[in-house]
């Protein structure tokens, strides 16, 4: 008798039909292919196609069909009818609710529209939310960069025309060495993994500077477990090695970058700035003739070394900065907590990566100066740091650090280095400049955001200087905060500091758990009331398709659709998905229909802005411009024949610029959902300088005439804000920032310890949060799945740490902070900085929100560090108001955090415990299927 | 039938490269996904939304941490799922014969039409490789995918396991390890993978790649141009550009 | 592994059930009329009922006929198979006890083989998993026949046969639990050698791959406390073996001491089933740190 086995069907039909769009389980924007099976979801997979991921996928991503069956979905709009924070809701119809918007709104917009603070916690679709408060007329908008990582775009900005992850990537196909600061399992989910992949099946290097040996630093090849808030020290230091060794790339400093430009020496109001032409440009002195000529003049060789009328260039001042010895390995190797030997490692392998193997492309350009190179000669050493080394109260001038150390290897934007994404390189001059100028009934003066040139851009109201944004963004206490203060919003707004507002509209933003500082405090400023009884915020809208935490905070919810059941953007004009080599847009679609009364918050903001008639968003006469989102997307132009879609535009064929097409959403579906334009060959590397890309970058509408610039090691915008703190300028800082001002504003990279240290020895062990990459970004761990993998958090304690306080596995411990004190299950962790303790972020919930029975884990032992963080420092006995917050960008310093740890008996439930919300929505049913 | 079937010449399986994967779970729910409306009853998922879930999941990954006896401690993450075995325990417990290993591929499934889910293959296999479905009650398992790597119905470079077409990093590989020329048999030979427990003389088809050796590489520290201190910046500008 | 009272009731009774058959079908007693058909009537149904608790532990036992079909394989086919031979080949046995007729001692004895032979699968079951080091060896059959015949043993009344069959089974759970509790670690198998990490330095597990829990780790990682086993140990060797067994010797065989005797050694036979399992490790846990 032969081997029997069962007859299997192996080419089952895998589905009926498969729509393509982009995932929104994080801010990744994968493309996806949905499979429906009679109508219904039945799986989703990576698109190969797509740019971004290339057919892989996250484990969020492959999860998202629990985001449309969780049973935490918000049903319909609902009106407030018991106290806020009750929890007490009637739901009402989308006619009532928008009605009742118009009612609080309207009157905001005809007599004070700056009583409107609009603030986004996705970052996407950004354009067109800050249109569309643009076009209300409220200087109050942001999104979350603020509590983000604003200091790592906005350093990447000024230094060089753009920062990691959207901004660029390694050349992952050609670097020999990469090198990760503070990076775990956060911002750039799945091209980051398809790199380090790259990286791997090739053999090159890795290596990890992190306090924690997780994620990515797991598979480094070699790790520094470094002390949180001193990368920048580090980095500097690192310049000190290479500087001293003259391993430095000279040639590419004196060509593409301010190394070569005269700084003025000579006291008064120049001092510090560049010596400019008539024209505004800077000068350099050329090699060959000894002339002191504009930067860009063409056939100079720009001397690095020259010296005129006692000023000298950027790079002498540099060089004598950073070979001090204070920058030397043994200077900086106790507080970094590594090795002067480890240091001095790993500045030699940085070199030997960088100059010892360089990758020699032959492939002739041209650059800006007119000067024709045969071949593109790079420095395979690239790095990536996102929130781990910008959440700190020194986070800008450590981003800068990082950004000038892989310029003066000359690995950006040549082969095996860093290489931007378009329409990045795109240097801060010719981003916007912050508006802020408001009048009732009328737009706003442009862009609520911006990068300020000196204190004329500081969004001070003209009258009287106070700020003109409630978050105090782009003022002396944060000049350069590109991306506005979302996390001091409802803190201002409550202290009615620097003024009272009416509304606060808030879209997917969960303030009142997991995206606040001191989330206990910022529940109870939610539900605070003045002497006559009214909220001291008194409206509050919020858009969320789930039932959130900040739901119950909320007087109208406007509940919004899932990302399988909407139209989006993913816009150039926005934060766009190109990769080195293309550039790239695509968009949402409702690959399903909602089963229930919900509508996508862009196109309830659409019907709104008819409803208010708001001018871009209706005719002359008066009737809507716009049906819903999906019609402005493709009807709505930003500037002529450029909207928010650069493909398939006029009649199908153009690309960047050309008429609206009806069909242009159509087309994009039948494409895969996205739409990608490659970047010629000789266009791909040295983008800033290289003419080939300067023209590829017009004819797609990035902008509108070839803007090379050079790199700014020294940013003179800084040295301008240094200049009004000394007393020249018309505009003047506060005394109290005078100094702070002066110390921080540097516009070559320094590093100063994170304000969090200030509390000192009470407070021994530093503490920080990641976000695991199954959840990192992922609205809810309500989903099915993925709670499943991380339903509580215990907080990582290193071996010296719990050995000290002779821990055992199932022990809690006391934590407490300044702020505050939390009581935690604790675990051991071996492969961390030996004073650092951790925890996964946001995987506590608050009882009865997300559809989750109120004994789940994450409402039981879950638990958030939030509560030891305040968004302002210690009181310091001066009677100021010190914001915890870097100075330069005012991005929330979550991890400056300074704790102490106390082993407690055996907990039940982990501290602060707050009492249950009654759920907006039906229990869930208890198992699934 | 639960006996063995003579060894086959293709042995179709996994190489899962601990050196890459950086333990982003998303093998794990791409296999819950394709799973869930696949071969067999759904994974279904107890208590899905209360204090206790507890769901079906083919493949998981665990995260260990090593400590070498000179070096800094590591991380290691650690995919764990049915690993094919040549000679499969989880087989020949059977009572019903639901549980096989195939006779062309060495694939191991369960016909789950015939699986009275007594568990005893669960117990056999050292690998906790099997899950009982708590609401199907029948046994569950990786299937390599068998409903995609022959589907006629995806594109061929579609036809590879869910969780090797999903995985970000490219830390799992997908194919005939009975073929020493395939690519998995070289990168096994290669990069020295290994069976886990050979001692369960259980013959595993899928592999393990160890990580690589971690640490400092020896680099020749940079010799400084001339001593800055000594000589002055000047001194060391000018050498700077002599090089230059 | 997770003790589950299904899986003990049914070895437990079906290991009494088919003990009393066996020796009844020996003629170790030979009860007439209604008390023949009590004490078939008991064999039968202890091992019947045992045979149906192992149902309840089933996915989907409406399928169980299905286990019939691999025994040229699984232990658990055969052990279905044995059972049902032997209970078919002892009904014309018993029938013919309580009719008072004879039947050549023949079918007795290979009914009574049968009987025993599916003791042993039962054991067999477990005997035969690499997987749990502690059930891996010959001491786990013979520990099921002790108990069989022990227990067949109280119920016919026999009582120095039992007597020596107590304290043998007192003997061998003695060893099965001395010998049990090196079992995992003489393998040799750690959570460094089961990941194949354990060259590169020590290894433990920093996080389980879903905090959430599983099916391996209800079914295959069970703890129970080192007190807890003490006690119950105790109970099991106490109650199986050594108060039976002065109690068969010294206490006249009346049916309400048999019972006596019956009920103790079923107390200790129930702690020592449900150690059994709950001592039981399986390698699995070693990758959940668990072992």
């Amino acid at each position: 008798m032969g081997y029997q086995q069962p007859e299997l069907d192996t080419s089952p039909k895998v589905s009926d039909e498969v729509r393509k769009t982009t995932c929104y389980m994080c801010a990744c924007r994968c493309g996806i292919n949905v499979h429906l099976k009679s109508g219904k979801v039945s799986y989703i997979e990576g698109n190969r196609d797509h740019p971004i991921n290339k057919g892989v996928l996250c484990a969020k991503g492959a999860s998202g069909i629990m985001q449309v069956t969780a049973p935490s979905r918000l049903r319909a709009p609902l009106r407030r009818v018991g106290p806020r924070g009750s929890g007490a809701f009637e739901e009402i119809s989308w006619d009532e609710a928008l009605g009742l918007a118009v009612r609080w709104l309207a009157p905001l917009r005809a007599k004070a529209p700056e009583k409107l603070a609009f603030f986004t916690g996705r970052d996407q679709s950004q354009s067109f939310t800050s249109y569309w408060a643009q076009a209300f007329g409220t200087p109050n908008y942001a999104a979350h960069g603020g509590f983000c990582s604003v200091n790592m775009a906005t350093a990447g900005i000024y230094t060089m025309g753009g920062a990691f992850w959207e901004f660029g990537q390694p050349d992952w196909d050609r670097t020999k060495l990469f090198v990760m600061f503070g990076v775990a399992e956060d911002h750039d989910s799945n091209p980051i993994k398809i790199g380090i992949g790259k990286l791997k099946a090739r053999g090159a290097r890795v290596i990890g500077v992190n306090p924690v040996r997780s994620g990515y630093n797991a598979v480094a090849d070699d790790w520094y477990g470094i002390t949180p808030g001193t990368d920048g020290l580090l980095i500097l230091a690192l310049i000190h090695e290479l500087l001293k060794a003259g391993k430095i790339d000279l040639d590419y400093v004196a060509r593409w970058t301010n190394a070569p430009c005269l700084i003025e020496e000579a006291e008064g109001e120049e001092k510090g700035l560049m010596l400019r032409d008539m024209l505004g440009k800077p000068l350099v002195v050329d090699k060959a003739s000894g002339d002191l000529v504009p930067f860009d003049t063409p056939g100079i060789r720009p001397d690095i070394a020259a010296v005129r009328n006692g000023c000298r260039t950027v790079f002498q001042h540099m060089a004598e900065r950073y070979l001090a010895p204070d920058y030397a390995p043994e200077a900086v190797a106790a507080r970094c907590g590594i090795p002067a030997e480890r240091i001095r490692g790993l500045a030699a392998e940085i070199a030997h990566a960088a100059f010892d193997e360089p990758v020699v492309l032959d492939r002739p350009w041209t650059d800006f100066r007119g000067e024709r190179h045969e071949r593109m000669v790079g420095r395979p050493v690239t790095f990536h740091a996102m929130r781990g080394i910008s959440a700190h109260s020194n986070g800008f001038q450590t981003a800068r650090a990082l950004h000038v150390l892989q310029i003066l290897l000359g690995s950006v934007e040549t082969p095996g280095g860093f290489r931007f994404k378009p329409p990045y390189p795109k240097p801060a001059f010719a981003h916007p400049t912050p508006h802020s100028y408001f009048m009732p009934g009328r737009p706003l003066d442009g862009p609520h955001l911006g990068f300020p040139h000196g204190p004329e851009h500081l969004a001070l109201k003209l009258d009287d200087q106070t700020p003109a944004r409630i978050d105090k963004g782009f003022t002396w206490e944060n000049p350069l905060s590109a991306h506005g203060l979302m996390h001091m919003v409802i803190p201002n707004a409550h202290a009615g500091d620097p003024y009272k507002i009416d509304t606060l509209m808030l879209y997917m933003a969960n303030m009142a758990w997991n995206s606040s500082m001191n989330t206990a405090a910022v529940m109870a400023m939610l539900t605070d009331k003045d002497e006559d009884g009214e909220y001291k915020i008194p409206r509050i809208i919020y858009s969320d398709a789930y039932a959130s935490e900040m739901v119950a905070y909320a007087d109208l919810i406007l509940p919004d659709t899932t990302y399988l059941e909407r139209h989006d953007c993913i816009s150039l004009l926005d934060r766009p998905i190109c990769e080195a080599d293309h550039a790239a847009d695509a968009i949402r679609w409702p690959v399903t229909e909602p089963d229930r009364d919900v509508r996508g918050f862009q196109s309830v903001l659409v019907d709104l802005a008819g409803r208010l008639g708001l001018p871009p968003f209706v005719t002359k006469d008066g009737k809507p411009r716009y049906r819903d989102y999906a019609d402005y997307i493709v009807n709505h132009e930003r500037r002529p024949g450029v909207g928010p879609l650069m493909g398939f535009r006029g009649d199908g064929t153009a690309v960047g610029r050309g008429a609206p097409n009806p069909k242009q959403i159509q087309r994009y579906i039948d494409n895969g959902g996205f739409f990608q334009a490659e970047v010629p060959e000789g266009a791909a590397f040295f983008k800033p300088w290289n003419a080939a890309y300067q023209n590829w970058a017009v004819a797609m509408g990035f902008y509108d005439q070839p803007q090379p610039y050079i790199f700014q090691l020294y940013a003179e915008p800084m040295r301008r804000f240094q200049l009004a703190a000394e007393g020249y300028h018309e505009r003047q800082p506060p005394d109290r920032l005078r100094d702070r001002i002066k110390a921080t504003m540097d516009p070559l990279p320094i590093w100063y310890p994170p304000f969090g240290d200030e509390v000192g020895a009470d407070y021994p062990l530093h503490a920080l949060t990641q976000r695991p990459m199954a959840m990192y970004h992922s609205w809810g761990s309500q989903n099915a799945w993925l709670r499943q993998i991380h339903g509580l958090n215990p907080l990582y304690v290193p071996t010296k740490v719990w050995d000290e306080h002779g821990f055992e596995d199932g022990d809690w411990a006391r934590v407490t902070s300044p702020n505050g004190e939390i009581t935690v299950p604790v675990a051991l962790m071996a492969a961390l900085n030996e004073n650092t303790v951790w925890t996964w972020n946001a995987i506590g919930k608050r009882k009865g929100t997300w559809a989750l029975s109120p004994d789940a884990p994450e409402a039981t032992e879950g638990f958030l560090l939030n509560h030891l963080i305040s968004e302002l420092l210690p009181e310091k006995g001066d009677g100021q108001r010190w914001l915890n917050s870097d100075p330069i960008t005012g991005q929330a310093a979550w991890f400056d955090l300074r704790v102490r740890i106390e082993k407690v008996e055996p907990q039940t439930e982990a501290q602060p415990a707050f009492g249950p919300i009654p759920s907006p929505v039906p229990p869930a049913k208890r198992n699934r299927p | 039938m639960t006996a063995l079937p003579p060894p086959s010449a293709k042995k179709l399986g996994l190489v899962i490269d601990l050196d890459t994967c950086v333990g982003c779970q998303a093998c794990v729910t791409a296999c819950k996904g394709w799973n869930d409306q696949g071969y067999g009853a759904p994974l279904s998922d107890m208590d899905a939304y209360g204090s206790a879930p507890c769901g079906t999941f083919l493949n998981r990954v665990h995260s260990y941490e090593v400590q070498p006896e000179a070096a800094a401690p590591q991380i290691i993450n650690f995919p764990r799922s049915c690993l094919h075995c040549d000679n499969a325990p989880c087989v020949t417990v059977c009572p019903t014969g639901a549980s096989y290993k195939r006779a062309e591929d060495g694939i191991v499934l369960v016909n789950e039409s015939a699986c009275i889910g007594c568990g005893l293959c669960a117990w056999a296999c050292p690998y906790g490789a099997r899950e009982l479905d708590a609401e199907a009650g029948v046994m569950k398992k990786c299937t390599l995918c068998v409903d995609r790597i022959y589907n006629d119905n995806l594109a061929e470079e579609d036809r590879v396991p869910a969780c090797v077409r999903t995985c970000p990093t490219g830390a799992r590989h997908f194919g005939d390890l009975g073929d020493p020329e395939s690519a998995v048999s070289r990168l096994v030979a290669e990069r020295g993978g290994y069976d886990l427990m050979p001692e369960m003389e259980t013959k595993p088809v899928n592999k393990y790649l160890p990580p690589r050796k971690k640490g400092a590489v020896e680099a020749s520290p940079l010799a400084p141009l001339l001593d800055v201190q000594a000589t002055g910046f000047a001194g060391w500008l000018d050498r700077l550009l002599e090089k230059f | 592994m997770h003790p589950a009272p299904s899986v003990i009731l049914f070895t437990v009774l079906s290991g009494m059930g088919f003990g009393l058959l066996a020796l009844l079908a020996l003629g170790a007693a030979q009860p007439l009329g209604l008390a023949a058909l009590l004490h078939w009537g008991l064999g039968y149904g202890l091992a019947v009922g045992g045979l149906l608790a192992s149902t309840f532990h089933l996915g989907n036992p409406q399928r169980a006929l299905r286990a019939f079909t691999q025994w040229r394989t699984s232990w658990l086919s055969r052990e279905g198979w044995a059972s049902v031979l032997t209970l078919f080949m002892l009904a014309p046995v018993a029938l013919a006890a309580i009719m008072g007729a004879g039947l050549p001692s023949f079918f007795g004895a290979t009914g009574a083989a049968m009987a025993l032979l599916t003791v042993y699968c039962t054991a067999m079951i477990y005997a035969q998993l690499k997987t749990v080091p502690r059930w891996n060896h010959w001491i786990t059959p013979v520990l099921f026949l002790l108990f069989a015949l022990t227990g067949g043993a109280i119920l016919t009344g026999r009582n120095g046969f039992g007597a020596i069959m107590a304290l043998l089974l007192g003997a061998a759970l003695f060893y099965s639990f001395r010998r049990g509790d090196g079992a995992f670690a003489e393998r040799g198998a750690t959570i460094g050698s089961a990941t194949g990490l354990g060259a590169l330095g020590e290894v433990r597990q920093f996080a389980p791959p879903h905090t959430g829990g599983n099916y391996l780790m209800n079914e295959m990682i069970f703890r129970v406390g080192r007190k807890h086993v003490r006690r119950l140990r105790i109970i099991a060797i106490l109650g199986a073996s050594l108060l039976p067994a002065p109690i068969l010797v010294f206490v006249p065989p009346l049916p309400w001491v048999m019972a006596v005797a019956a009920v103790i050694h079923l107390v200790g036979a129930f702690a020592a089933r449900w150690l059994f399992f709950a001592e039981a490790e399986h390698v699995v846990g070693l990758y959940y740190d668990a072992h």
